[in-house]
Parts: C-alpha cells; structure tokens; sequence
C-alpha cells in the first residue's frame, strides 16, 4: 500500500513490460540502436546505416514468419519438424513454376504456367500445404524423432528433387514445367511489388528516403518491400495468436502436454494434428515465397538444410510455445548470430588493418610453436564466416543446456478460471532463476485473454485446467499432492505418449 | 476411450497400414518380376546388375559399419545423435591426416602433411599412398581414425551430452543437431573446405559375369575385409564380454542396471568409444574407397545411416549392417529403373519414411543390442 514512488515507477515499467509487441520493440529497437551507433561512431554514411537495418528487418521479418509457423508445430502442438527448408523450397518453387511465362522467349529458360503473380502466389501456398498434408498424413503417428527423421528426409528428397537434372524440365498434362535443375530457376516475370511501386504515392517515398537517408530508388523499393514483410509478420503473429487462443489452440496444447488426456476428452487428436501441420507447412512456404521471391532467382542451394537449423535457434532462444519469444528470437538471432559476426568483422576490418592471413591453418598454428599467435588470430579473422556456424552450434548447445525454455517460453500456460499466479504461496517461493514469477505473470495474462475470447465453453476450460496443472511443473507454488504426478508426466511425456499410440496402431506389438 | 471405439481406431490403422504394405509389395514383386523378365530378354545387362550389386554391397559395409555406433547411442542413450554424421568426417580427417604422415614423411611439411594436403597438387595421388603401395601407412591411418574418433566422441558426450544426463530424447537431439553444425564448420576451419583426392590408383581385378565384366580392386578388397573384421570384433565384444552384457542390460531398462550395480557412467563412455571409434573407421574406410575427402561427406550419409538404423530396428547392430546392406544395395539398384543416379539418394529415403510407416520397429524388431 504504501508504496514508494520508486517502486512505483518500476511496477509501472513492469506493467508496461507485460505487453509484448512492446517487448518485441525495445528488444528490436535496441538491437537497431546499437548497430546504428557503432555505425556512427565509425563514420559510416547514413544511407549505408539504414541499409543495414533495412537488410536486418528483412531477415527478422522471414525468419519470424518461420518461426512463428515452426511455434505453432513444435510450441503449441509438440510437431517436431526439422524439415522447415523443404516447406519453404516447395512454396517458393511451386510458385515461380506457377508464375513464369508460358512461352519461353529467348534466354528465358524453362517455361510455366503464366498465372498472374497474386493467384501464383496463393497457389505456392496451397501445394505447400498440400505437401504438409501429405507428410502429415501418414507421418503423425510417428514417435517424436521418428517424426522428425520423416521430416528432414522430405526436405532432403525436396531438395534433390529439385536440384536433380530429369526435373529439369517435365511436362505435366500437357502444360511444359521446370525446376531447372542445379542451376535454379530465373525470375523472368514482372516483380510483384511493382504493384506498389507503381503508385503515384510511392514515388512521394522515393523523395522522402531520398532527402532523409540518401537513398536511391532501388534502396526506396528495398525498403519499401522490409515494410511490407513487416506487415506480413505482424499478420502472422496475428493470426497464430488467434489460433493458439482459440478452442482450436487450447486443444493443440493439450496434445503437446498429453495427447491420451485430449483423447479421452473426445477430441479426435489426429484430426487436430493434422490441421495444425497443414497449416504451419502452408505458413512455412508462404515465407519462402516472401523470402526470396523478389530475387533475380532461385537455386536449390538456399533450401540446404541450414535454414531449418536456423529457425529453430531462433525459437529455442525466444523459447518454444511463445509467439512473442518467437519474433524476439529471430531478432536475436538475426542480430547476434547471423549479422553480428559479418557485422563484427568487417568493424574489426575498419579500425585495424589486418594483414594478410596464413592460407592453411597449420601456417596459422605452427608460429605458435615460436610464441607468436599473430598469424592464428589473422587466420581466425579470415575465417570468420566459417566460425560464424561453429558459434551458432555452440549457442544452440548452450542454450539446450542453461536454459531450454528460452526468453519467454510459455510452456506453463494456463487457462484456469482463477488466477493462480496471485496466490500467496507463489510470491515466496518464486526465487529459482526468476522462473516462477513470470510464469506467474504470464498465466494470469493468458487467463483474462482466455475468458475474453470465449467466456462459453465450460467443458474447454475444464480441460485446459486439467492440463494446466500438469503442464507448470516449473513454478515452485504448486500442491504438494500434485508435483509426484506431474514430474513423471514431464519426463515421460514423449515416451509414453509414443508407445501408447504404437501400440494402438501396430496392434500391440510392445508391451 | 470405450474399447468398441477403439477396436474401430486400431481397424481402421490396420487396414491402412495393409493396405500401404500391399501397395509396396506389389511394387517390390512388380519391379522383381520386371527384373528378371528384363534379364532373360537381355533388356538388363547381367554385368551391369552384378556391378550396381557390388557397389551397393560396398557402399552398404560403411553405412552398416558407421551404423552400429548410431544405432547404440540410440538404444542405450535413448536419441537419435545427427552429429553421427560429422564425426565420421572428423574420423576421415584425423585418420588420413595420420596415413599422408606415414606416407608421405618428408615429401611436405608437416603442417600440410596433418592436415591431410589442402593445398591442391600436393596428395596422395602424388605420395602414391594406396593399400598396395603403402599398407603402413594405410593401417596406421585407420587405426588412427578409430582411436581419435573413440577419444573425441566421449570429448563430445563430456561436453555436450553429459550436462543434460537424464533428459528425455528431443532436447538431446537438438543438441546433438549443435554438435553437428560446430563439428561440422571446426572442420572446415582446421581442414579448409577444399575437396581433394587421397589415393592413387590400385589393380583391379575383373571378374566375368555371363555377359561382361565386374571389376574389384584393392581398395575394395580392404574395405570389406577391414569391415567384416570390424563387425566380427564388436560382436565378439558385446556377446562375450562383461560390458557387452551390461550395454544389452541398459538399452533394455536403465533403472534396472542402475540398481543391478552396472556402472552406467563407465558403460556410456565405452558406448561412445565403439560408436566413436566404428563411426571414424567407417569414415576412413569410405575415404579409401572413393578416394576423395571433403568436409560434408559424413553429414550427406548421415541421413542414409538412420535410413539403415531403422529399417534393422534401432538397437540391433546386426540390424544395422543387414540394413545398411540393403540401403547400399537398394540405392544402386534403383539406377537399372532410374538411370543417372540422381534419384539413388531419394530412393532410400523414401524406403526409410516406408519402413518407419509400416513397421516402426524395423526389419529385427529392435531391443536388443546384438
């Protein structure tokens, strides 16, 4: 009550912290406002600055719409998909095949359907559903790692499918195809923003980047094309909000926790499964599309599997089943991880000359013998790029081990009708790592969300605080009667669930 | 769940699963029946079959040797390791750098000479370093890469896999996908990215065939004698030794060993030794026989590796060679129908995604460590 006006203020700036487009923000905006400052201070020009952030905002926009497909599968459904590349390659692929020229005219290589660009773009997105479906099918009564073995197999046969020379060039009912092999596909239709370009008000935005930043049209267009991603990445977070609000999401939850409990509870779980799955797949290629849609082409090589490993760093630091933590971890990652080392380097490159380095790394060791470490650190320089996925490793390492719920998962989500984080109990004993606290924050958040959306569905809300409870095995503030339960729910989760659901299918063939 | 539903659930799974069983089948019969009228009306070149046969026999002796170690790390740690992959590499790269020491002693630095040649010009081919020529060199290598791998597998559970001891499968697989990446790229640091020949060229043998010629040569000749005795030695170990039988008590119930008194840590670390150590020989061995090296070779079999895993049941080491064998042989097999070898790949993973939905528990039913 009586409370001074310092901690005043610092419960206000904890209120205000609740709101997570405001998280995502700050965390961006401070991520900008470092790179710009290092920028300045080394005298870089403006336009070179901003067009820096402008190429960062591209990539946390694409690697956030990812992420947030990948949330849905793996946060909210417990999905274990490791072949997001494949995903995104048929989005991409199905789309330019969809869009390029009918009739190949000159060096325009391998023909298409010639669809106009929106309806190609939908299309993109459909196929890359449609191929979700198809891997969901069969796949989900797969054990967790079986699932994922299934699923970066598909991209892999994606991608040599389409790196593959007798895909070339096929036919199909008639109508002449290509995937152009090893050597891609070019993008011999009109670029689909000129839509946007071509209004008189862009122009009035090509002024005004030009009289701010320095830009010319080309920088204007780029820019203009990062907004517009940003804007597909907040309709995706959106709608996968929506949906991890809804009914729809509270069952996906239930799946994740366990899946026999939703079962038991009359929900057709596979039905579910396989609705979410599409779903994200079809969200998946709709950001490959946007990826790389504007380039002058595409080549298999940028569906190597790496992407995949990148969207899950990225949700593993934001932390799984959080849609905010999945933007903030693409924003990490972008600019830590992905930017950061490139960024660093060619900083490094700036203040001091680096000589030449050693061609071989024994050139780099051997001085070592004589004491002079010289040469390895100019070798090390040299190869930073290839460190670069050596230090991405290490992270995703350390973070299965310190911390995998991430920044802000929200695995202990709770949808009871009470606010269980305001209970006395809880506000002692939330100490371990800070861990308790938040989640209590976070539940009591989620609830008055809950009871928003669908005051309703009473059977819905009895479940959910079923779950609720085995689900926050974390936070310390829970009965005593209920912890031996829920450990053993946690550990065997995965195995259980599995095995269970083997036997139903094969028959009981395990015990 | 009332049971009446459920009865109708596991109908419902088993007509489907009949029904896609039915569809291979037929597939299989269709394409042996295509097989064998082909032979008799000279479509199929007898030669030509026996080739693709002994390449597949070859290539499926490395992934069924790299694939006992995956396939213990599965059964007694309990996740599938994608870092199985890179270490076969990194097994590559430390054994060959250990046969061009031998080899080729004095014809370049040292450095160079470690670091298995990565400037172009200066090799193997040019050492002449071939089983025939420098048998030392080539033994010593192999037995380097079985060593330095064993060592730097339990380097790696030390690091990596330790600290998380007891949980369950996915988090353990993602970190091994970490490992995988860092292996990966420390070896494009220390080795270079460059890909490079290792051996000169040996005597072939051809053997005749009906119809034409298969041909084998000393390299081939080592790699399945080196194999075969590789096998024979971890199914020695694990059918006649203390610790074999302790790793066959862990993968069937580890709380139960733990209480027997089996020293589960110790039993762990020599897991990771055989695994590390058979994953390295394999890499070598694949490095002798298609006498080039480079820094993802191991990540591309990877995939191959689990496609045999699974198809012999995870846990089965016989399992794992007899899938390897018919991953290999099936791959090369694949190229009578689609020629080009573009689709050799895409064909074992698709046998892989059949197998897992038909029987998930592979062709040996899985449990049991050998």
């Amino acid at each position: 009550m009586s409370a001074t006006p310092h901690s005043d203020y610092r419960a206000q700036l904890e209120t205000l912290w609740e709101h997570d487009a405001l998280k995502i923000v700050a965390v961006i905006g401070a991520i900008y406002l470092i790179y710009a400052a290092i920028g300045l201070v080394l005298g870089y020009s403006l336009d070179g600055i901003i067009n820096t952030l402008r190429r960062m905002t591209y990539l946390i926009a694409v690697y956030g719409m990812v992420t947030l497909a990948l949330n849905l599968h793996w946060g909210y459904t417990g999905l274990f998909n490791i072949g997001i590349a494949g995903f995104m390659a048929i989005g991409l692929y199905a789309t330019m095949m969809l869009a390029k020229p009918a009739d190949p005219s000159g060096a325009a290589q391998y023909s298409g359907l010639g669809l106009p660009v929106p309806i190609a773009i939908v299309g993109g997105v459909v196929i890359a559903g449609l191929a979700g479906l198809v891997v969901a099918l069969p796949a989900l009564r797969l054990r967790a790692d079986y699932f994922a073995i299934t699923t970066i197999a598909f991209a892999e046969i994606v991608r040599l499918g389409v790196t593959s020379g007798a895909l070339q060039e096929f036919t199909v009912l008639g109508a002449e195809l290509g995937t152009g092999g090893g050597r891609g596909l070019i993008r011999n239709y009109g670029d689909p923003m000129n839509a946007i370009f071509e209004l008189g008000a862009f122009s009035s935005f090509v002024d005004l980047t030009n009289s701010l930043f320095g830009f010319g049209p080309t920088q204007a267009r780029a820019l203009a094309y990062s907004i517009v991603l940003v804007l597909v990445l907040a309709g995706f977070y959106w709608l996968i909000q929506r949906t991890s609000r809804s009914p729809f999401g509270r069952v996906l939850k239930a799946i994740r926790e366990d899946e026999e409990a939703a079962q038991s509870l009359g929900k057709n779980t596979n039905r579910f499964k396989i609705k979410v799955f599409v779903l994200g797949c079809a969200l998946m290629g709709l950001a490959g599309i946007l990826w790389r849609f504007r380039r002058t082409g595409v080549t298999p090589t940028a569906f190597r599997p790496h992407v995949t490993f990148y969207i899950w760093i990225a949700l593993i630091i934001g932390g799984a089943g959080s849609n905010t933590g999945s933007v903030l971890g693409s924003g990490l990652f972008v600019a830590i991880l992905f930017e950061g080392p490139q960024y660093l380097r060619r900083v490094i490159d700036q203040v001091v000359a680096v000589d030449d380095a050693p061609n071989t790394f024994a050139g780099a060791v051997g001085p070592l013998l004589s004491a002079d470490p010289a040469p390895l650190v100019r070798y090390t320089f040299d190869e930073f790029l290839t460190l670069q996925f050596v230090i991405m490793g290490v992270a995703l390492i350390l973070l299965m081990q310190r911390r995998p719920e991430g920044l802000l998962g929200h695995r202990e989500e709770t949808a009871a009708a009470i606010p269980l984080g305001s209970r006395p109990s809880g506000a002692g004993t939330g100490g371990s790592g800070g861990g308790g606290s938040r989640g209590g924050g976070n539940s009591s958040g989620g609830n008055s969300n809950d009871t928003g959306d669908d005051p309703g569905t009473g059977v819905d809300h009895n479940r959910t605080h079923g779950h609720s409870n085995s689900a926050s095995t974390d936070a310390p503030d829970h009965d005593h009667d209920i912890e031996p339960r829920t450990t053993t729910d946690a550990t065997s989760e995965t195995s259980e669930t599995s095995e269970t659901n083997e036997t139903t299918h094969t028959g009981g063939e395990k015990p | 769940m009332s049971t009446v539903d459920d009865a109708v659930t596991r109908g419902r799974n088993l007509t489907v699963e009949q029904l896609l069983l039915l569809a291979v089948g037929t597939g299989a019969l269709l394409l042996v029946g295509d097989l064998i009228l082909g032979v008799f009306d000279g479509t199929y070149n007898i030669s030509r079959i026996g080739r693709y046969v002994m390449q597949g026999v070859l290539y499926g002796l490395i992934i069924g040797l790299a694939g006992i170690g995956l396939s213990m790390t599965y059964s007694i740690l309990n996740f599938a390791n994608f870092a199985h992959g890179d270490t076969i590499t990194v097994g590559a790269f430390i054994g060959w750098g250990g046969t061009y020491l031998i080899g080729g002693w004095g014809a370049a630095s040292i450095g160079h000479l470690a670091l298995v040649g990565p400037q172009r010009g200066i090799g193997g081919p040019q050492f002449g370093i071939s089983v025939m020529s420098t048998p030392i060199a080539i033994f010593g290598g192999l037995l380097l890469a079985g060593v330095g791998t064993a060592l730097l597998a339990v380097l790696i559970d030390r690091l990596a896999y330790k600290p998380m001891r007891g949980s369950d499968g996915i988090p353990l697989l993602i970190t091994s996908i970490g490992v995988a990446f860092a292996l990966r790229y420390l070896i494009v640091f220390v080795y270079s990215s460059q890909s490079r020949g290792t051996t000169a060229s040996v005597p072939s043998a051809d053997l005749l065939l009906v119809d034409g010629y298969v041909s084998i040569d000393a390299h081939d000749g080592t790699l399945i004698a080196a194999a075969a005795a590789l096998m024979i030695g971890v199914h020695l170990l694990l059918q006649r030794t203390k610790l074999g039988k302790a790793m066959r008590a862990m993968s069937d119930n580890k709380d139960l060993a733990l209480v027997t008194g089996i020293p589960t840590e110790r039993v762990i670390r020599w897991t990771w030794m055989i695994g590390g150590g058979l994953a390295g020989s394999a890499g070598y061995l694949m490095v002798l026989w298609t006498g080039t090296i480079d820094w993802q070779f191991g990540w591309l079999l990877l995939l191959l590796i689990f496609a045999a895993v699974i198809l012999g049941g995870i846990g089965s080491i016989y399992g794992a060679i007899f899938g390897g064998l018919v991953i290999g042989v099936t791959m090369h097999m694949s190229m009578i129908w689609l020629p080009g070898g573009d689709f050799t790949t895409i064909t074992a993973f698709l046998m892989m995604i059949l197998v897992l939905l038909i029987r998930p528990s592979g062709l040996f039913g899985g449990k049991t460590t050998a």
